[in-house]
């Protein structure tokens, strides 16, 4: 490993223009995730470009004109890009550039700018919507990002949001607490998500504490239970379990109105976009500032030193994952409570994997958990449009949300792309440290 | 004419970022001479090494082989100039045999085959021819540590080398190994190679060089011959400033047991029985030194003591408490410190910031709301006047403990471990790696708090330290203590005897 090749180590050393190589050697390491964002659209971008152009035209103008040619024909496909990202952009954030007339009428429109027939808008209805979407993601990302912290890699934030779905959605439908007040209601059918996720994350915990059977395997095998275990509950006929035989597609009953979320007006904005925020700030503040956390944060950085200090991993452990479900319960039942209100087969559809990429993105810090829940938010409610707009698969922005997560996890390729220097080791962050242990 | 230096460096400057490693080095090492390059851990040492082999270029400066201007951009530069190195961690790989080892990259080959015979042949002659015992064909991850060493210069020697690089190549030996080492290098020197022999241990450089390059913060601080040189002449030019080599310390006046241990039984973690039947006792204001070569129990001994590795059979108490089987927690709560023996991985939390590596021990203390919120204020400052009473040096509480040196880390460690109201400490290793100014600091700290009547256990691979400071000491060989006795009268010979099995009865 001591075999540095000459041209590396000279690179690394301070040239000439002193102040604005070191600059760049202390901003770009925390530049990296948005680096990350950044070569995967262009990534993206060069995608489309590709598949918007003509290539039998672009041969035949290379073939007549020349390179000058080829490169006039590559004009539609980057037109064909802008335009995609530019529906990508008002899908997700409703800033768009349009004819303020083209919209549908009971659509809010603010005009900010008119530039002849078009218009710089922002429809506020896209950017609630991205909002509302990004608000499981922030619960989901934090559950795992509270698992890395404690050295622990969380595959299971899926079966714990199901977990928690399920004991909400039930304390919301059950008949006997229909006439509770909301006041006593909502929180009680909350405390069950909470309760639901931080089990079934307890679970792989306990098995890691007990035994040191990997977690990995542990939340990725938990993961099939709840969600073939919710299927059954949900559709199973005999018995009838959480069966809504009134209805004619396979769910669960409504929640009683007294354990929904309150909504913001008739916005689709509704309370768990709070709870999402305060769970933010809590999780931040159990983390870095209480006895608890402090010992979750040992136990991962270095569970050897912990040991020494008197710490006991394996409650450090079993807590980190209760926690960890617990939030992740928290996201299913806020999406069943202020969004769904009822719980269908298959309802999550990989929100808790997505959590993993975007606990990634945000390196586990609590705070970045909401631009990056955002952005994640975003770039799915914008593929709609970007689909409409620029006839491009919606499939698309599931290889740029790929990209994003390769760059931002395995960053070595962003830093080589930008020429980062390698991070020094105490800066970094644990990801999947109990790989291998 | 007098014939030029085999390996000559001029002016050689190299930058990093924030620091000069390098400022305008000379050196010059002359034909069949062993060369001391002395100074502390970044004095820059490795650095110049490093640039001579290859693998760093520098940013100015000249190095000459054989009177010839060298450029040297790679390590295959430097080994075709018959330059060779050892470095400090072994670049071997463990599943090869010795000669697989040694002929990566250099082949003996029949046609397409290897022609392993020949290759183990040649290695075994030069394995003789220079009083290397290695067999060819063992498997290197078998061999001891310091075999591995040898199988390292053999290496560089079948490579052709006629000038060898050794970089603190006793760091990871025994006395005994060193000692053979010592052996090696004179009969190669014999033999027409040339050393540069890279380390900080001042005993090593009088008892081998012909001449002796002291290196600090960079700079070339003098060139000496060893027989105008003391310890303490090298160490003031090492470090800047007279160095207390040996500490000053009173009498001892030992008080109550604080620390009995009985018939103590411990398995290691391939369960294998390690400690066999240790008894032993510290009193207060005493420090017991644990004298042995490594591996001999005394690892899994500090570990039981402290509660990090359950006990077998036996009795530990602390204070009148019995602590067999308490819990690391338990036994800290009774005023028991301890300084780890691996620091990096049991001492401290390297992505920490060092405040809350100075709260390892205490973070449920310094704390409100029925101790489940960590106290910011009240931590920050307990962590500024420690880190200033210690002379911790860093820039800010903030900065995170990776980033400090190796003393720095330690005397991090010591600062949490003496900041609290503490009976007993149990040292491991204490000094281990660190450069003569640190090693000073921890040693006056243990004489400072046995004069405050805490009791001490010193667990030492390194003679030295363990006679100048200990009041007593009990050796300890194959998991038992073969005698015990007091250090006033206690002589290295003797000692290195009982650490070999040797009981002074029976011989």
């Amino acid at each position: 490993m001591e075999e540095k090749s000459p041209e590396v180590s000279s690179s690394a050393e301070p040239q000439p223009s002193v102040a604005r190589r070191i600059s760049w050697g202390e901003i770009g390491p925390r530049l990296v995730p948005v680096l990350a964002v950044l070569t995967a659209v262009l990534f993206g971008g060069l995608f489309m470009v590709f598949s918007g152009t003509d290539w039998a035209g672009a041969r035949a103008a290379f073939a007549s004109d020349g390179l000058g040619g080829f490169v006039r024909e590559l004009g539609p496909g980057i037109g064909k890009a802008g335009v995609a990202y530019a529906a990508m952009v008002e899908g997700a954030t409703g800033l768009g550039y349009i004819d303020p007339s083209s919209v549908r009428a009971q659509t809010t429109v603010v005009v900010l700018l008119r530039l002849g027939e078009r218009a710089i808008v922002f429809l506020p209805g896209n950017l609630v919507a991205t909002v509302v979407r990004s608000t499981p993601f922030v619960l989901a990302g934090l559950a795992v990002a509270v698992g890395f912290k404690a050295g622990l890699f969380n595959i299971g934030a899926e079966g714990q949001l199901y977990a928690g779905a399920l004991l909400a959605v039930w304390i919301g439908f059950v008949p006997a607490l229909a006439d509770l007040p909301g006041i006593l209601h909502i929180p009680l059918a909350v405390a069950g998500g909470i309760l639901g996720g931080a089990i079934w994350g307890a679970i792989a915990g306990f098995l890691k504490a007990r035994t040191g059977a990997h977690e990995v395997i542990n939340t990725i095998m938990l993961n099939h239970i709840a969600i073939r275990l919710a299927d059954w509950l949900i559709k199973s006929r005999t018995p009838i379990i959480l069966l809504d035989t009134t209805a004619s597609v396979p769910r669960t009953p409504f929640i009683a109105a007294s354990a929904e979320y309150p909504r913001l007006g008739d916005t689709p904005l509704h309370f768990g976009i709070l709870i999402s925020l305060g769970a933010v700030a809590l999780v931040w503040w159990f983390l870095y500032r209480t006895t608890l956390g402090f010992e979750l944060r040992t136990v991962g950085a270095n569970p050897n030193a912990a040991k020494y200090a008197g710490m006991s991993v394996t409650r450090n452990l079993v807590l980190a994952m209760a926690v960890s479900g617990g939030l992740a319960g928290l996201a299913g039942a806020g999406e069943v409570l202020g969004v769904q209100h009822n719980l269908p087969p298959g309802f999550f559809a990989g929100v808790g994997f997505d959590s993993i990429a975007i606990a990634l993105l945000a390196k586990t810090n609590p705070i970045a958990m909401i631009p990056a829940a955002f952005l994640w938010g975003g770039l799915l409610n914008g593929a709609g449009l970007m689909q409409i707009r620029a006839d491009i698969s919606i499939d698309l922005v599931k290889i740029i949300q790929a990209l994003i997560v390769m760059f931002v996890a395995a960053d070595q390729i962003v830093r080589v792309i930008w020429r980062i220097r390698a991070r020094r080791q105490e800066e970094e962050v644990i990801f999947s440290r109990g790989w291998g242990r | 004419m007098e014939q030029p230096p085999v390996l000559e460096a001029r002016g050689i400057t190299k930058r990093f970022p924030g620091v000069v490693a390098n400022d305008h080095i000379d050196f010059t090492l002359k034909k069949g001479q062993i060369h001391c390059m002395l100074g502390e851990n970044g004095a820059g040492k490795t650095t110049l090494m490093n640039i001579i082999y290859g693998l760093y270029q520098p940013d100015a400066g000249e190095i000459r082989v054989n009177g010839q201007p060298a450029t040297i951009h790679s390590a295959n530069d430097a080994i075709g100039l018959g330059i060779g190195m050892v470095h400090q961690h072994f670049m071997l790989i463990p599943e090869l045999t010795v000669t697989e080892n040694i002929i990566l990259g250099n082949e003996v080959t029949v046609g397409p085959f290897l022609n392993r015979k020949k290759a183990a042949a040649q290695i075994r002659e030069l394995s003789d021819r220079f009083g290397l015992q290695v067999d060819p064909l063992a498997r290197v991850g078998d061999l001891p540590v310091g075999s591995r060493q040898r199988v390292e210069i053999v290496k560089a020697l079948f490579r052709k080398a006629d000038i060898l690089i050794l970089d603190e190549p006793t760091a990871v030996l025994t006395p005994q190994e060193a000692e053979d080492l010592f052996e090696v290098m004179h009969s190669l020197v014999e033999q027409g190679v040339s050393i540069v022999f890279i380390t900080h241990k001042l005993k090593e450089v009088l008892a081998v060089a012909d001449e002796i390059t002291v290196l600090r913060d960079g700079h070339v601080a003098g060139v000496v011959q060893p027989k105008e040189a003391t310890e303490a002449s090298l160490a003031s030019l090492m470090v800047g400033r007279e160095v207390l080599l040996r500490v000053k310390k009173e009498a001892s006046e030992p008080g109550d047991p604080v620390l009995s241990v009985r018939d103590l039984r411990v398995m290691d973690d391939r369960d294998h029985l390690v400690v066999d039947g240790v008894s032993l006792e510290v009193r207060s204001g005493e420090i017991l030194g644990v004298a042995g070569v490594q591996g001999n129990g005394q690892t899994e001994l500090v570990e039981a003591l402290t509660g990090l590795r359950p006990v077998l059979g036996g009795q530990a108490f602390i204070d009148g408490h019995e602590t067999t089987l308490a819990t690391p927690r338990q036994v800290t709560e009774l005023g028991v410190a301890h300084i780890p023996e691996d620091r990096e991985q049991d001492g401290l939390v390297k992505s920490f910031p060092i405040v809350d590596n100075l709260l390892l021990n205490v973070y449920y203390q310094l704390t409100y709301a029925r101790r489940m919120v960590i106290d910011d204020a009240q931590a920050a400052n307990y962590a500024r006047d420690v880190i200033e009473k210690f002379d911790v040096r860093t820039p800010s509480i903030y900065a995170t403990a990776g980033t400090l040196s190796g003393g720095n880390k330690q005397k991090m460690i010591v600062a949490r471990e003496f900041s609290r109201p503490i009976k007993l400490l149990i040292a491991a290793q204490p000094t281990r790696g660190l450069d003569v100014g640190s090693i000073e600091f921890i040693h006056q700290q243990l004489v400072a708090i046995r004069a405050h009547g805490v009791a001490v256990l010193l667990a030492s691979a390194e003679l030295d330290e363990i006679m100048s400071l200990s009041d007593r000491i009990a050796v300890m060989f194959r998991g038992q203590i073969i005698d015990t006795l007091p250090a006033a009268g206690a002589s290295r010979e003797q000692l290195g005897l009982l650490m070999a099995g040797v009981h002074a009865q029976a011989a």
